[in-house]
């Protein structure tokens, strides 16, 4: 019998085109668009935590407190319970707070303080005596900034966008379990309200396989960038 | 004969530094003065702790003193900030023990850097840096990473960064401390021939006796954060009065003959 009259592979094939390619493309649009706004927002963040700290570039003790606070208490905060608590302001952004547009919302605001953190502990790393070379030659705290703490954490930063990444993808699957869509949504309503096994495989190996991605990729361009060691 | 009175490129006066607060407070300087004149290499020598790194980072105030001045060509800098300290800045280089390069950019990028911070132009850059490359020995290794040179080498980078901005002063922090006795030869000449040929001055904080000796031409010696001690190497290592300067020159002969 031919491959594509055999039933099983029908059904194969009419699940993969009709669920689970659709749901990955809305979690790749979730993933990817609330990486983005995170990092953007989140990297600028993380810097002022590190700058403003009483022995660094830009000692602000008031500035430091505000920003290092507002990382810590978004970072305490459950992702599916600041989900449901942001609500209305995902609605005054989004204009509604179901689907998959509307799911980067939170994810985004749950990113932020993740990618503070991360970043805060990439700047820290680099080499105090090279910020004091720099501020030696005359430079200002902005070119201190741009030419001497992101560059040389850069490695450590693309590290901790990957992080950042993948743990997206699990978020994500958590937005979608509340009407977010994509493939969290998919395993809860097929594969756990129907109790089509199947398709929770799917969903399953399909995440294994995008976090791997992420990693392998975001791992290679780190060690690509890094130059601190002889390769 | 007519004597013409020169002025110190750099004076400090009465300098006192102190850090932490309450119990744990520790009185750096004491009240330090020192007059370097241009073109010469004036060696500040003492134990560790005795405060000299924290005396070379208050010429170019990246550590302030809370009372004294420091005086670059008779203008008191104590209390610029922002654009005007930076430009004082600008005009003192400095190398460091650690050498303090940016991993992430190769050897001509490093010497780039202090140019690319003044704003020069791209084509200006690239030839000061092939210039300054060649001057130090390490046109072949332009496109190196610090990584991938050795202590002398990156020393050489440190040292081709901090003439990039043609500086009037040159701070030199423990700057052949993690080198090889043989590099630091060489750096040192390095040095002096720079000193001659550019008339550049130095300053340069060790605790190396010989170093002292085979490079500087005045020295001070530190000691809990006074100078005990100032005069030209010659009369010093001959006559010490102080009894650091002693113990200092005793200790220097024992590691000599060990």
């Amino acid at each position: 019998m031919p491959l594509l009259e055999n039933e099983a592979f029908i059904v194969f094939w009419n699940q993969m085109t009709m669920r689970i390619w659709p749901a990955t493309l809305e979690t790749l649009y979730m993933v990817f668009a609330s990486s983005l706004f995170g990092n953007l927002l989140g990297v600028p963040l993380g810097v002022l935590v590190v700058v403003t700290r009483r022995d660094h570039i830009m000692p602000n003790a008031v500035i430091n407190s505000i920003a290092s606070t507002v990382v810590n208490i978004g970072r305490s905060i459950p992702f599916i319970i600041l989900m449901v608590a942001i609500i209305p302001f995902t609605r005054w952004i989004a204009g509604t707070s179901i689907g998959t547009t509307a799911a980067i919302v939170p994810l985004t605001v749950g990113a932020i303080p993740y990618v503070a953190r991360l970043v805060e502990s990439a700047l820290l790393e680099v080499d105090r005596g090279v910020i004091e070379a720099a501020l030696s030659m005359g430079a200002t705290p902005w070119q201190v900034i741009y030419k001497v703490l992101l560059p040389e954490s850069l490695p450590a930063l693309v590290l901790a966008v990957t992080i950042t990444t993948v743990s997206l993808v699990s978020y994500s699957a958590m937005a979608g379990t509340v009407g977010g869509g994509g493939l969290g949504n998919l395993a809860i309503v097929y594969g756990y309200q129907r109790f089509q096994g199947d398709i929770m495989l799917y969903t399953v190996v399909i995440l294994v396989i995008l976090v791997q991605l992420f990693q392998s990729v975001g791992s290679w361009i780190a060690r690509r960038l890094d130059h601190r060691h002889t390769s | 004969m007519i004597d013409v009175p020169v002025q110190p490129i750099l004076s400090l006066r009465d300098v006192h530094k102190t850090y932490g607060k309450g119990p744990n407070q520790v009185q750096a300087l004491k009240g330090v003065s020192l007059d370097v004149m241009p073109g010469e290499i004036f060696g500040i020598i003492g134990l560790s702790g005795a405060g000299k790194s924290t005396l070379i980072r208050c010429i170019n105030l990246l550590e302030r003193p809370e009372q004294g001045t420091v005086l670059i060509d008779g203008i008191d800098v104590t209390g610029f900030s922002g654009r005007r300290l930076r430009s004082v800045r600008r005009s003192i280089g400095m190398i460091f023990q650690h050498f303090n390069l940016l991993a992430n950019r190769t050897a001509a990028g490093n010497i780039s850097f202090p140019m690319e911070i003044v704003g020069k132009p791209k084509k200006e850059r690239a030839r000061r840096v092939a210039e300054l490359l060649e001057f130090v020995g390490l046109s072949h290794k332009a496109d190196r990473y610090p990584a991938e040179l050795s202590g002398g080498e990156k020393q050489r980078v440190g040292i081709a960064r901090a003439l990039a901005t043609e500086p009037r002063i040159l701070l030199c922090d423990e700057a052949t401390s993690a080198l090889d006795p043989e590099t630091t030869v060489s750096i040192l000449n390095l040095l002096r021939s720079i000193n001659r040929s550019l008339g550049l001055t130095i300053v340069m904080v060790t605790h190396q006796m010989h170093v002292v000796r085979s490079t500087c031409h005045r020295v001070a010696v530190l000691d809990q954060g006074h100078v005990v001690e100032v005069g030209p190497v010659d009369e010093v290592f001959a006559n010490p009065q102080a009894t650091m300067t002693r113990r200092l020159l005793k200790e220097a002969t024992a590691i000599a003959t060990a």
